[in-house]
């Protein structure tokens, strides 16, 4: 089988797996890196949301084997180092509101608000509501309003 | 010389004193090495004789929440809190964490009668403990009304003996210390740690301890609004889940399920060619499918794709919703006839509410492994005895030999009262022989796993001169499943329940105990009828309340509108409780009821009392065509609640942040009851199969102001939480949206009958291919 390389939270990561075996189950299975999580498998529910590159993306859409040496993965796991810091602004902010209920959408809930914000920004403007009614990561506990007010304070520290 | 607080210590131990103040319990130091102090889990106050209440419905006299507690009473068995070496408190929680909040609220009754830091309280889930019987069932809202005062009796015994053993250390008299922070200081200002006192205040056998609990008035932790003690774990992704677990052996593990519902599997036609799939490790035939070991879930879905097998259909094989309603409605029971005449008037109103999912973001899942003597099991389990029992049954094991390992969940909605999953785990891993992690596909979850069942509601009311003079409501639903855990409990409790309620089944006795009219509407009849046994059905968020009490309050609005009544003006001068008048006027007032509004926008208002608390919901909803049909790509737009000011009067709220955290979650499950969420039975099989396309509340549906009110209360008893914020949310977005459009609906949600914005997904394969596309769509 190939060996797929890329680098996983600042470090380079070796995995020998099939191409097209998606990277949410390399990263949970194979590299036991659980933070991004199973919601739907089809990229609809957006549990899973991580970073390439610095944006979103869903890894349960995303064939490992589509992955560069070069492409720089960011789980949940590895987005304070992304800052210096123990913890993200937006993960200060989603304490803060004491935002999560069971917690299991969250992971993906604040790396989908990180690269909302970020996006905004290089647009060179402030995160607005239709933004923010643009992500369309489920919270089945219904903890919607703190997530929006979360965003909204933590884009202020981004 | 530092201020030191005046907290008194607890009274001296005289053995054979009957208490007598409704503070002092008895708990005990268990024999060990270090401080062990317990409770009896079956330790509550008694309930208050009060006055009986004019006709009151059996619900006010005695309810399901009494049932449970009562229950939980006489099970003589013990909740401990350990004492550790470096300072902290440890207790194991005999209930399932699924984003409730009870292992903060809990935490919270510790720290507060241990005068200890809450960051130093560390709460697990205790593994399924046989001997507790009735007494570790997660459901109801009940936990915290069940467990509020055996918790604090055992952190006070605790208290208790580190004040012992520091008036040794510190060569002086209980009476001359003083507790704080986690630490005992005596009048000099000298202090020792809890956890230096935790070896030394540790007894080498049990022995019985009586202890005042902390008045109310000096209360520094309960009534505080506190962040979740799992909040850091949930932000960083280290808080695990039962997918998340890492044991030995138990690989990725997926189920092939039948086309239809409830169907079962034959045989399968091409075993060998899907053994031979990359990665896979196993295929066996289990009475539920086909299930598939593989070394990634990836592997499992590819190969469970591939599967070609036999099926026998399930019961409702070709069945579509329509068969489904015109079965309930055969089974309707006719009415009693009221009179219309000239000076006596009767409205009739009915509604059908179609079949809803429970499925929460965690799927069902369970860890497994089972081997020839013994097994053991991890899962989210509301019931892990009643699991524990069944399993046992299944692998022909003793229940001794299951161990059953109960693991925080994400999200339950009512679905993890069952053990669909950790059933399944087990059969798999017994027919493999090998340790199981399974896991069901979002579609298996949304399809095949529990729904809340479809049911009608009939109102029927007279009025007369200004006054409702009856009021009926007969409920007819499809069969609600309380054979596990719930089960039990009313079997056991038959002969303690009011007169007329013991010998009713189990729906009709969770029915007449979870349901009332809390408005002076003369003669007030509510029935339950069930018809159809066919489904895997469950409470979602509550059993009966939202669907009977919106319709209820549907028809309030509508005798309201009779009367010549504004519906707040009206419901203030009909409602029987001064808490639901207080909510109701609360929510008025703060959400200005009555406000101007454009055309095809409008205020609904609707009350709801259960869980010994009463709630009121004052929503705002846009339901014009620039709203309705604003564009999102394969989402559900429809009306838009705006805005919802909600009061809620629980008692004693325990943490107000928790309880405003579930009441904006009520909020967000009674938007997508009235509106969006629904499940449609077609060609046997629920169509359902993705989050896009069974419509949970989306940020972009959900209202952009909410504002909820935690009402002062004198209580010194807490009610429940988990589920009370959604009936009242549902009944007055429903009434919201009557008022907007000028149109009583007479199904939910709304847009049921809607055409399908998605193309359902195939039922063979059961689940759909995970896209390739994730690098073309980042952002």
């Amino acid at each position: 089988m190939p060996i797929q390389t890329f680098v996983l939270n600042g470090e380079t990561v070796s995995v020998d797996v099939a191409d097209d075996v998606r990277l949410l189950w390399v990263l949970r299975d194979l590299l036991g890196v659980t933070g991004p999580k199973h919601g739907c498998g089809i990229n609809v529910c957006k549990a899973c949301t991580s970073h390439v590159n610095g944006r979103a993306f869903n890894p349960c859409a995303t064939p490992v084997g589509d992955l560069q040496e070069t492409d720089e993965i960011t789980t949940i796991e590895g987005l304070p180092a992304t800052v210096g810091a123990d913890l993200h602004p937006m993960q200060e902010a989603w304490l803060d509101r004491d935002v999560a209920q069971c917690g299991y959408c969250q992971p993906g809930q604040i790396m989908a608000a990180v690269a909302t914000v970020r996006a905004a920004q290089r647009e060179g403007r402030t995160v607005t509501d239709a933004d923010i009614e643009g992500i369309r990561n489920i919270c089945r506990c219904g903890t919607y309003n703190r997530i929006r007010e979360a965003i909204r304070a933590g884009a202020e520290r981004m | 010389m530092p201020q030191l607080p005046a907290r008194p210590p607890a009274a001296p131990v005289s053995p054979g004193v009957v208490p007598v103040d409704r503070r002092r319990f008895l708990g005990f130091v268990l024999g060990g090495a270090t401080l062990i102090a317990a409770a009896d889990m079956g330790l509550m106050p008694q309930r208050a004789e009060g006055a009986i209440p004019t006709l009151p419905g059996p619900a006010e006299l005695y309810d399901l929440n009494d049932m449970l507690t009562d229950a939980a009473r006489p099970t003589a068995n013990l909740l401990t809190i350990t004492i550790n070496a470096d300072g902290t408190a440890s207790f194991a929680l005999p209930r399932a964490e699924v984003g409730q909040g009870i292992t903060t609220s809990s935490a919270m009754l510790v720290a507060e009668e241990l005068d200890l830091p809450l960051d130093k309280v560390v709460v697990a889930l205790a593994d399924a403990r046989p001997e507790l019987l009735f007494n570790q069932l997660t459901g109801a809202s009940n936990t915290t009304i069940s467990t509020y005062t055996p918790i604090r009796v055992a952190a006070a015994v605790a208290r208790t003996a580190l004040l012992e053993a520091a008036a040794i250390e510190l060569g002086t008299t209980v009476g001359n210390l003083t507790t704080k922070g986690g630490e005992v200081f005596d009048t000099l200002g000298n202090c020792v740690g809890y956890g230096d006192l935790a070896a030394a205040a540790a007894s080498p056998v049990t022995r019985g301890v009586q202890v005042d609990l902390k008045p109310a008035g000096e209360f520094s932790v309960i009534g505080t609004p506190r962040n979740r003690v799992d909040a850091l774990d949930a932000v960083t992704g280290r808080k695990q889940f039962t997918t998340d677990l890492a044991v030995d052996n138990a690989w990725p593990t997926m189920v092939c399920r039948p086309p239809t519902l409830n169907g079962t599997p034959i045989r399968i036609l091409n075993q060998a060619e899907v053994e031979a799939m990359p990665g896979v490790s196993d295929v066996v035939l289990v009475d539920t499918g086909i299930a598939i070991r593989a070394q990634t879930f990836g592997q499992c879905i590819d190969a469970v794709r591939s599967v070609r097998a036999d099926w026998r259909d399930g019961p409702v094989a070709g069945k579509s919703d329509q068969d489904i309603v015109d079965g309930l409605n055969a089974a309707e029971l006719p009415l009693p006839a009221l009179p219309n005449t000239p000076l006596s008037k009767t409205l009739d109103l009915k509604f059908t509410f179609y079949f809803r999912s429970n499925s929460p973001m965690d799927t069902n899942s369970a860890v497994a492994d089972v081997r020839a003597d013994r097994a053991e099991i991890w899962a989210g389990l509301k019931s892990p005895i009643v699991a524990q029992q069944e399993i046992a049954k299944v692998l022909g094991l003793p229940q001794a030999k299951v161990k059953v390992h109960v693991v925080t969940a994400g999200g339950s909605f009512g679905r993890r009262l069952f053990f669909d999953g950790a059933l399944e785990a087990a059969k798999i891993s017994k027919a493999m022989g090998k340790p199981v992690k399974l896991m069901w596909h979002r579609s298996d979850d949304s399809r095949a796993g529990r729904a809340h069942p479809m049911c009608t509601s009939r109102v029927r009311a007279t009025y007369a001169l200004g006054q409702v003079l009856a009021f009926q409501q007969a409920h007819t639903s499809v069969e609600t499943d309380y054979r596990h855990g719930l089960g039990e409990i009313i079997t056991a409790m038959a002969t303690e329940l009011p007169p007329g309620v013991g010998n009713l089944g189990f729906a009709e006795t969770i029915f007449t105990l979870t349901q009332e009219v809390p408005y002076n509407f003369g003669a007030v009849v509510q029935t339950l009828t069930e018809s159809d046994q066919r489904f895997n059905t469950g409470s979602m968020r509550n059993i009966y309340s939202p669907d009977v009490r919106c319709a209820g309050e549907l028809m309030v609005d509508q005798l309201a509108k009779r009367l010549g009544k504004d519906p707040y003006t009206f419901r203030k001068s009909f409602l029987r409780s001064s808490r639901a008048l207080a909510v109701l006027d609360r929510v008025a007032q703060a959400g200005n009821w009555g406000r101007s509004m454009p055309a095809g926008t409008a205020q609904g208002i609707a009350i709801h009392k259960e869980y010994k608390g009463v709630s009121a919901a004052l929503v705002e909803i846009d339901c014009r065509p620039e709203t309705v049909n604003r564009p999102i790509r394969e989402g559900v737009t429809g009306p838009r609640v705006t805005k919802v000011t909600f009061a809620i009067d629980v008692g004693l709220a325990i943490n107000p942040t928790g309880l405003e955290a579930q009441m904006l979650g009520g909020i967000n499950d009674g938007i997508a009851l009235a509106l969006t969420s629904s499940l449609h039975l077609q060609g046997g099989h629920f169509v359902e199969a993705s989050w896009d396309n069974y419509f949970y509340t989306r940020q972009w549906n959900t209202p952009p102001e909410v504002n909820v009110i935690v009402m002062p209360s004198d209580s010194e008893t807490p009610g429940g939480a988990g589920e009370a914020g959604v009936a009242a949310s549902f009944a007055a977005v429903a009434c919201a949206y009557a008022r907007a459009t000028g149109t009583v609906p007479t199904y939910f949600p709304i847009n049921h009958k809607a055409p399908f914005p998605f193309t359902p997904k195939p039922t063979v394969p059961p689940i759909p291919q995970s896209p390739t596309n994730g690098l073309k769509l980042t952002y």
